[in-house]
């Protein structure tokens, strides 16, 4: 029998957030580590913006904003890559998590929707303050703001989508780095991470839209930034939504073929 | 010194010898790094869709800055990278058995590792070097060319230093990993983009009190006989060597200092 309850996924959630906010001090290093970088990209965007007034429909102050909300939303969005399915089928321990009556997809979106709003709060929020400080940001409308979160909360659940597809891969591969590495650079770069996608050139830019790595980071921003108004901000929602359930749906099949083919060394 | 080198290359033998057993996973890991450290000029390539120029710098001259300081950077890396760990051995308090052998402790934990894959990011700073060069009408002399081969170890030297200089956060906090990142990692960051970009405070942090300006900027601007945008005294292009020098001596101190105040958290 599965066990499948709202109770269990708050205590999962919980745990979630906790786990992170046992280690205040690497925390604020972190968000420390993020604010360098949110300088360093302000200013090189705001170079492009000596020669240029409007790029991809971006002015200073858009690309200065985005600039910082991608720093708050890189470990929020858990980004820089997320090894600890893999790490559970490597050593096995993942026998104990499919004979437990609980679901491990469902754990560990519970988990990472729990640890999300204390990368938020505590990795994003400080950087961000600190740029608001320093540069003319845009402010958001009431509307957008107030849709804001709920772009995140689906970006996070798009981006757990996505790593719980690539930690499959180990039911496979022995040697899965290679391509969690792979998935790093493309999320990180057909995101808007790097650089804002309204940068891309032309063709550049259908690829990442036709791509569900923009809904984790790109879209969100879009709506801060105030770029999708009128019946194209529900739109957007509902393409996040689409893309969290698509990639969900390949992380399930992948988890059950995955069940029949795996083989634990004993230990 | 010598006895010292002898050593260092037996302790690294042994390392490069393990590292090599599995072919497969070490093909991969450096694909993947030069992969990942390709988005980087990546980048760079997009913004110069999108303008001609980056203050007075053209794509040619960037990419001379990115490479020159892409390839400092993955010596230091590979040959120091491993100082990230460093404040696991306070913590675990295995810092301790170093102090009781005949060497030093800055040595034997250096030596402790040598990780090849990073040679990936050689590989790719190379790659971009000859584009820079096949782009650029540099008039060779013989100052110029001395200048491209010693501003490369000077540079490596100056991100060592600064990466010693942080790892003895470690000492005092048993953490502070996170904090060193945004000068080591943020620091090649930083190097990659003309300095003339930044805001004047960012700029007077990173770029001459942790020396980061000597890295690539300054060594640049006379072998690309470039005058200099923030019109600064033209000795300062001569200058990596010496601050090189200068930074691994007080990195050095700081070492000492910090070990002379470390107390074993036992273990």
């Amino acid at each position: 029998m599965r066990l499948a309850s709202p109770r269990l996924d708050w205590e999962i959630a919980k745990r979630g957030y906790r786990r992170y906010a046992a280690y205040p001090a690497a925390t604020w290093a972190g968000a420390f580590t993020n604010t360098v970088f949110g300088f360093m990209q302000a200013y090189i965007l705001l170079a492009v913006y000596r020669h240029r007034t409007n790029v991809g429909g971006y002015d200073a102050a858009d690309a200065v904003t985005y600039v910082w909300l991608a720093q708050a939303m890189i470990m929020t969005v858990y980004m820089f890559g997320w090894r600890e399915l893999a790490l559970r089928i490597k050593d096995g321990s993942i026998a104990v998590d499919l004979a437990r009556p609980l679901d491990p997809q469902r754990y560990w979106l519970a988990f990472d929707l729990g640890r999300a709003p204390y990368h938020f709060l505590y990795r994003g929020v400080p950087p961000f303050i600190v740029g608001a400080l320093v540069f003319d940001l845009r402010t958001p409308s009431p509307l957008d703001l107030a849709v804001f979160p709920v772009s995140i909360a689906l970006a996070v659940v798009v981006s757990l989508g996505f790593r719980f597809l690539y930690n499959s891969a180990a039911f496979w591969l022995v040697d899965y780095r290679g391509v969690v590495t792979l998935a790093i650079v493309v999320s990180l770069f057909f995101s808007g991470m790097v650089l804002p996608i309204a940068f891309f050139p032309d063709w550049l830019r259908v690829v990442a839209h036709a791509l569900p790595f923009a809904s984790m980071l790109q879209v969100p921003i879009d709506v801060y930034l105030g770029k999708h108004d009128g019946f194209a901000l529900p739109g957007v929602l509902a393409l996040q939504a689409v893309w969290a359930l698509a990639l969900l749906g390949l992380g399930r099949l992948a988890l059950n073929a995955g069940r029949r083919k795996l083989v634990i060394q004993g230990g | 010194m010598a006895d010292a080198l002898l050593l260092y290359r037996r302790l690294i033998a042994a390392q490069v010898r393990s590292q090599l057993q599995y072919r497969a996973s070490f093909a991969l890991d450096i694909a993947g790094t030069t992969l990942i450290t390709f988005i980087d000029f990546l980048a760079i390539l997009v913004i110069f869709h999108n303008v001609p120029s980056l203050g007075s710098w053209s794509v040619h001259e960037v990419a001379f800055l990115y490479a020159t300081s892409c390839i400092a950077f993955a010596f230091t890396d590979l040959v120091i990278g491993h100082l990230d760990e460093f404040p696991q051995l306070i913590r675990q308090g295995s810092f301790d058995v170093l102090l009781v052998r005949p060497r030093g402790t800055l040595f034997q934990v250096i030596a402790s590792d040598l990780a090849l894959r990073r040679l990936g990011k050689a590989l790719q700073g190379a790659v971009v070097l000859a584009y820079a060069l096949g782009g650029l009408d540099v008039s060779w002399t013989a100052g110029r060319v001395a200048m491209l081969a010693l501003m490369i170890p000077a540079g490596a030297i100056v991100y060592g230093s600064v990466w010693v200089a942080g790892a003895c956060i470690a000492f005092w906090t048993t953490e502070g990993g996170e904090v060193t990142n945004a000068f080591t990692y943020g620091g090649n960051f930083l190097t990659q983009y003309p300095i003339d970009i930044y805001g004047r405070w960012a700029r007077r942090l990173l770029a001459y009190v942790v020396p980061m300006a000597f890295v690539a900027y300054f060594p640049a601007l006379y072998v690309l006989d470039k005058p200099d945008p923030l019109g600064l005294p033209r000795v300062l292009q001569f200058l990596s060597p010496l601050v090189a020098v200068v930074a691994a001596a007080l990195a050095g101190l700081i070492w000492r200092a910090a070990v002379r105040r470390y107390r074993s958290a036992g273990g």
